[in-house]
C-alpha cells in the first residue's frame, strides 16, 4: 500500500517545532530588525508551512507526482505573488493615489 | 454503498474490496488518484487564498504606516492562542488519520476527530470574540469606523481585508467541521479500515490546507511593526 504509517513520535516532534516556531516569530515581531522583520516572519512562516505539508500532509511519503503537483501550485502562487507585486513596485501608482 | 459487491464478480476470481469503485484497478491505484484529485483541489484554494494575500501585499507595500497602525488593534495574545489550538487541532486530525491507517477501533478515530472538532470550535469561538471587540471599538469598515484621522481612509482597508481573510478562513473550518462530523458518522459505521482509509486521508489534507492558511494569515495581520509606532 501507499499508505507509509508514520511514528507518533514524529507527528508529536513536529507539533512541539511548531509551537516553538510559533511563540518564535511572536517575540521576534517585537524586535526592530527593520525590514527583516517582514522577512522573518514569512521565513518562519514559510519553514511551518513546510514542516505541515511534508509530515501531517505525508508529502514526504507521497509519489513524485503528487509532489509535482505540490510544487507546481507554489510556483504558480509565485508567478501570481512575484509579477504583480514588480509591477507595482516599479510604476509608482502612489503618486497616482 | 453496495454490501454486496463483496461477491464474486463474473469474470474474475477473487471478490472486490467493497470500496473499491469499479474504473479503479486496485485499493493502491485507487487512494493514489484520490489524494492527487484533493491536491488539484487545494491547488485551487492556494490560487483563491492567494488573490486575497496578492491584495494584502499590494496596499501594505502602498500603505506600510497605515497597516502597521491598524495591526496593533488586533489582539495579539488571542491570535497566538488561537494559532496554537489550530497547531494542537492539525494533529489530533494528523493522529485520526493515523488511527484509520492501522486499523484501530472505530472509537478511537472519533474520539480523535472528535478532538479536532472540538479545538476547531475553540478557534471560531475565540475569533468571534475577537469579532466582537471590533464591532465594539467601531473597527468594522463602513459609516461608524472610528480611527486615528491620519490613517483613517487606509486603516479601513486593513480591516475590510482582515475580516474578510479571516472570515473566508472561518468559513473554512467550519465546512471542515461538517466533514469531520461526516467522517465520524463513517468511521462509526466501521467503513474505515487498514486497506481503505482514503476519505479521511482527504478530509485530513483539507484540514492541514486551512492549518497552513492560518499560519500564513496570523503573522501578516497580527505582527506588523509591533516593535515601532506609537
Amino acid at each position: 500500500m501507499s499508505g507509509h504509517i508514520v511514528p507518533t513520535r514524529v507527528y508529536y516532534t513536529i507539533f512541539g517545532i511548531l509551537l516553538v516556531m510559533t511563540y518564535l516569530t511572536t517575540q521576534i515581531a517585537y524586535l526592530d530588525l527593520g525590514a527583516f522583520n517582514t522577512v522573518a516572519a514569512l521565513a518562519i512562516a514559510g519553514f511551518k508551512a513546510t514542516l505541515v505539508v511534508l509530515f501531517f500532509m505525508h508529502v514526504k511519503y507521497s509519489t513524485r507526482l503528487t509532489k509535482l503537483a505540490v510544487l507546481g501550485g507554489l510556483y504558480w502562487l509565485l508567478i501570481l505573488l512575484t509579477i504583480t507585486l514588480t509591477d507595482y513596485m516599479t510604476r509608482h501608482w502612489r503618486s497616482y493615489g | 454503498m453496495h454490501n454486496e459487491a463483496m461477491a464474486v464478480t463474473p469474470h474474475e476470481s477473487h471478490p472486490h474490496h467493497p470500496a473499491l469503485a469499479h474504473h479503479f484497478d486496485n485499493l493502491e491505484q485507487q487512494t493514489e488518484a484520490t489524494t492527487l484529485g484533493m491536491w488539484v483541489f487545494l491547488l485551487t484554494e492556494i490560487l483563491f487564498f492567494g488573490g486575497l494575500f496578492l491584495v494584502y501585499s499590494v496596499y501594505r507595500y502602498l500603505y506600510p504606516n497605515a497597516f502597521a497602525a491598524a495591526s496593533h488593534e488586533l489582539d495579539i495574545t488571542l491570535g497566538t492562542i488561537n494559532t496554537a489550538v489550530l497547531i494542537g487541532s492539525s494533529l489530533t486530525m494528523a493522529l485520526a488519520v493515523r488511527a484509520a491507517q492501522t486499523g484501530a477501533r472505530p472509537r478511537v478515530i472519533v474520539l480523535l476527530l472528535l478532538a479536532t472538532m472540538l479545538l476547531g470550535g475553540v478557534f471560531l469561538g475565540i475569533k468571534a470574540t475577537e469579532y466582537l471587540h471590533k464591532f465594539a471599538e467601531h473597527h468594522v469598515p463602513g459609516p461608524y469606523f472610528q480611527f486615528e484621522k491620519e490613517y483613517f481612509r487606509e486603516a479601513q482597508i486593513f480591516f475590510s481585508l482582515y475580516f474578510v481573510m479571516t472570515g473566508l478562513h472561518a468559513l473554512h473550518m467550519i465546512i471542515g467541521i461538517g466533514i469531520m462530523l461526516w467522517m465520524s458518522w463513517w468511521a462509526l459505521r466501521g467503513r474505515f479500515s487498514a486497506d481503505y482509509y482514503v476519505p479521511i486521508e482527504v478530509a485530513g489534507l483539507y484540514w492541514h490546507f486551512v492549518d497552513i492558511v492560518w499560519i500564513f494569515l496570523f503573522p501578516l495581520l497580527y505582527l506588523i511593526g509591533r516593535h515601532g509606532v506609537h
